[in-house]
């Protein structure tokens, strides 16, 4: 069985160059972590075969590959959109507003938290805290932060990235 | 100083005892007689600290202690008995139950659960917590191994033993909190995973999250159907345990009892699998002669244990020619029982029922494999382990412990002492030499006991001299050991002419089919696997016959059906071949630089 079958060969052997220098490292095991987050910036998620390939190349079982990468909320599982968005559900937030946020993106979206759109263009997600309080409430959308949201701005923010695709 | 170890004081429940350093507070109480409770903790296995049952109080520690991961200190104050801390363990052991099903009146394990007994000791005698319950599916697909993560309680033993005496690592634990499940990676079905079905995981959960895939209901429903011949078989090993599940301390070899309780269960003819290792060993020993000849690869390594044998092909394809051609002695007895015994009784093999009783959950898998099929039915038709036939004769209502004994039946009922000590690790090599120094040398050897490859060491390495050659061998049981002996032959190609593997610690009497360890011992337990294994090599001293080429039966056997070992005949029937496997998780051109 072919396991590589579907896995795109220019950024699989981007991974493979990266984990070579990363299997010279003293306790190469404790790299697993940021070979992942480096495997998911490459892949955009991980996918077992990814985790087949990290598993063979570190020579760390998958079992314990999968451990680690279903524990830590960061690491995506299935294919994302090209816009993640982040809503803040920390307290400061909260309090600010941030379910209508929500459940104004849900509405633009029809999507739920976790999900992500058919055009495979955004993702929603729920975090904690972003250390913007001042701005409460807010949301992520990759790695910007949009603050001080109403339902309107969220909506005309969403319908800007659309358009841009 | 050197290697004496350092004393200290430490004063336990208001007594002061003197102990040694660099031991942790568990170690040192269960020396002195206090047993404090405890879940997670296995003595073979890392410490896990998960489950806090084994907490303590020490004096001038804000926090409970949890007595298996803590070591002890010059002057420590330790209560493990008081009425504090005997309520936080209470409420411990009750937060467990309340996300547990509490089905236990219908629970495989009732009777013999960690987690019963633990409640029962705590005193719990009514729910306090009523809260939301984990709910998911069973994983069916394995021929051997059910997981059933409703009823884990996330001790993470299975994932220990898997990974650190095993090294098989089929098993991890996924997501986190409250959503913590044990599970092969990916949450595949356990039936495509790395899993090698040793069932080592059932022998040390504490609960019924891991059990064997249960034959007994269709075994008895078969047994019911009067219009089959019902054929059974039974391993070593499970003499040598049996007795535990009954009641009784390790080590009482009881075939008697074994073979009297299958008739009464309703089996027409009951065989002994010790017949079989016998002829294994004919076969084994020829094709060892024929190797060290110059036909064939060597180091030459057993195929008796099916755990191995899946092993082996995931882990090991470059080296699946250095696998023994011999099938175990389990699917050599059911060939022929369904061949050489068919035609004996003048029977339609369609009508046969082949049953083994089995010390291991991996012969489920065995049994289930292709090559061992004749025309798309199997040779073992079922295959139940000692656990399972241990619960069969309760239900049956035969009385074990004092049924009079009874003989096997022929033509497959006898066996040398060779042949029984199979179940030990080690005893197929020794069963093994026994036999080829005569077939190679022509001369009978008689210093027959050969110590360096008895015991329960790891690894264990030897050499016999055989005429002019000398042979090398090595043993090894569990298997991470036998990785590591692999690793070594492989990097020493010449190092070893014969290797025996088994899959299991101690060998087959530490099968994962065997009795689940009783309120005074625990799995892996070497007393115990020294005492099963005791029994044994018992049985082998009492026999008259202790070289598998001097059964009469085996030589009948050649003469009127099988011709000779690596006849023809031997060929078709008692032969097989094994070839390289990929289950996910497994890149086969990355295992050969493993």
């Amino acid at each position: 069985m072919n396991v590589t079958a579907g896995l795109d060969k220019n950024k699989l052997d981007e991974l493979k160059k990266y984990m070579e220098l990363r299997k010279k490292e003293e306790y190469k095991e404790s790299y697993l972590i940021d070979i992942l987050h480096k495997a998911q910036g490459i892949f955009g998620y991980l996918n077992p075969q990814v985790m087949d390939e990290i598993s063979a190349a570190m020579n760390i079982p998958t079992a314990h590959i999968w451990g680690v990468a279903t524990f830590y909320h960061y690491f995506k599982l299935k294919p994302c959109g090209k816009y993640i968005i982040s809503v803040c559900l920390g307290t400061a937030c909260y309090v600010k507003g941030a379910e209508d946020v929500l459940a104004t993106v849900k509405k633009e979206l029809g999507i739920e938290l976790g999900q992500t759109t058919q055009d495979m263009l955004f993702t929603l997600q729920e975090t904690r805290c972003l250390g913007a309080c001042g701005l409460a409430p807010v949301m992520m959308i990759n790695d910007k932060i949009y603050g001080e949201l109403t339902r309107q701005k969220v909506t005309e923010i969403i319908k800007d990235l659309r358009q841009r695709g | 100083m050197n290697g004496e170890v350092r004393k200290i004081k430490i004063i336990i429940n208001n007594k002061p005892y003197e102990v040694d350093a660099g031991q942790t507070i568990m170690q040192a109480a269960d020396k002195l007689g206090f047993h404090i409770p405890r879940l997670c903790y296995h003595p073979k296995l890392s410490i896990e600290g998960a489950c806090r049952v084994c907490i303590v109080q020490v004096e001038g520690m804000r926090n409970y202690v949890a007595s298996c991961a803590y070591p002890v200190s010059d002057g420590m104050k330790i209560f493990t008995n008081t009425e504090e801390i005997r309520r936080a363990r209470r409420d411990i052991v009750e937060l467990i139950l309340d996300n547990h099903p509490q089905d236990c009146h219908t629970c495989e394990r009732d009777g013999i659960c960690e987690l019963q007994r633990l409640a029962y000791a705590m005193g719990i005698r009514h729910r306090h917590f009523e809260g939301e319950r984990k709910r998911y599916p069973k994983d069916l697909s394995s021929f051997s191994v059910v997981r059933n993560p409703e009823k884990c309680i996330l001790c993470g033993r299975c994932v220990r033993i898997c990974s650190e005496i095993q090294k098989v690592n089929a098993l991890g634990q996924a997501h986190r909190g409250f959503q913590t499940v044990v599970m092969p990676a990916y949450n595949m079905p356990f039936s495509e995973s790395v899993c090698s079905c040793c069932g080592q995981c059932i022998n040390v959960c504490p609960t019924a999250a891991f059990v064997e895939k249960n034959s007994t209901q269709e075994l008895f429903a078969k047994l019911s159907d009067p219009s089959l011949i019902k054929v059974a078989q039974i391993a070593p090993s499970v003499r040598a345990a049996i007795g535990e599940a009954f009641g009784l301390p390790p080590g009482r070899a009881m075939e008697k009892e074994c073979a009297a309780a299958l008739r009464k269960l309703g089996f027409d003819y009951v065989f002994d699998t010790p017949f079989s290792a016998d002829l294994t060993i004919m076969e084994e020993a020829s094709e060892l002669l024929e190797r060290l000849k110059g036909h064939g690869k060597l180091p030459m390594i057993t195929s008796c244990s099916s755990a191995w044998m899946k092993c082996m092909e995931q882990f090991y394809p470059d080296m699946i020619e250095n696998i023994s051609t011999c099938k175990s002695p389990m699917s050599m007895q059911s060939a022929l029982v369904k061949t050489y015994f068919a035609e004996k009784i003048k029977a339609d093999p369609k009508k046969i029922l082949s049953v083994a009783v089995m010390c291991c959950t991996a012969k489920k898998y065995e049994a289930a494999r292709p090559e061992l099929c004749t025309d798309g039915v199997p040779d073992t038709d079922i295959v139940v382990t000692t656990r399972e036939f241990a619960w069969m004769v309760k239900s049956a209502g035969i009385d074990f412990l004092h049924i009079p004994g009874e003989e096997f039946d022929h033509p497959m009922g006898r066996s040398s002492g060779a042949g029984v000590i199979f179940g030990a690790t080690g005893g197929v090599m020794e069963a093994a030499i026994r036999t080829a120094y005569e077939l190679y040398t022509g001369e009978t050897l008689m210093d027959i006991d050969i110590m360096p490859v008895r015991g329960i060491t790891g690894i264990k390495e030897g050499a016999v001299k055989m005429g002019d050659v000398e042979v090398r061998v090595a043993v090894a049981h569990g298997l991470g050991n036998a990785m590591k002996l692999l690793d070594i032959a492989k990097k020493d190609p010449n190092r070893y002419h014969f290797i025996e593997i088994m899959g299991c610690p101690g060998g087959c009497i530490g099968g994962g089919g065997q009795p689940y360890a009783d309120s005074n011992s625990i799995p892996l337990d070497e007393d115990c696997l020294r005492a099963r294994a005791k029994a044994l090599y018992g049985i082998d001293k009492d026999k008259t016959i202790r070289r598998s080429n001097e059964n009469p039966d085996i030589q009948r056997l050649y003469k009127e059906f099988l011709g000779k070992p690596l006849g023809e005949k031997s060929h078709k029937l008692l032969h097989t071949h094994y070839a390289p496997k990929s289950p996910r998780g497994i890149i086969a051109e990355n295992m050969k630089v493993r």
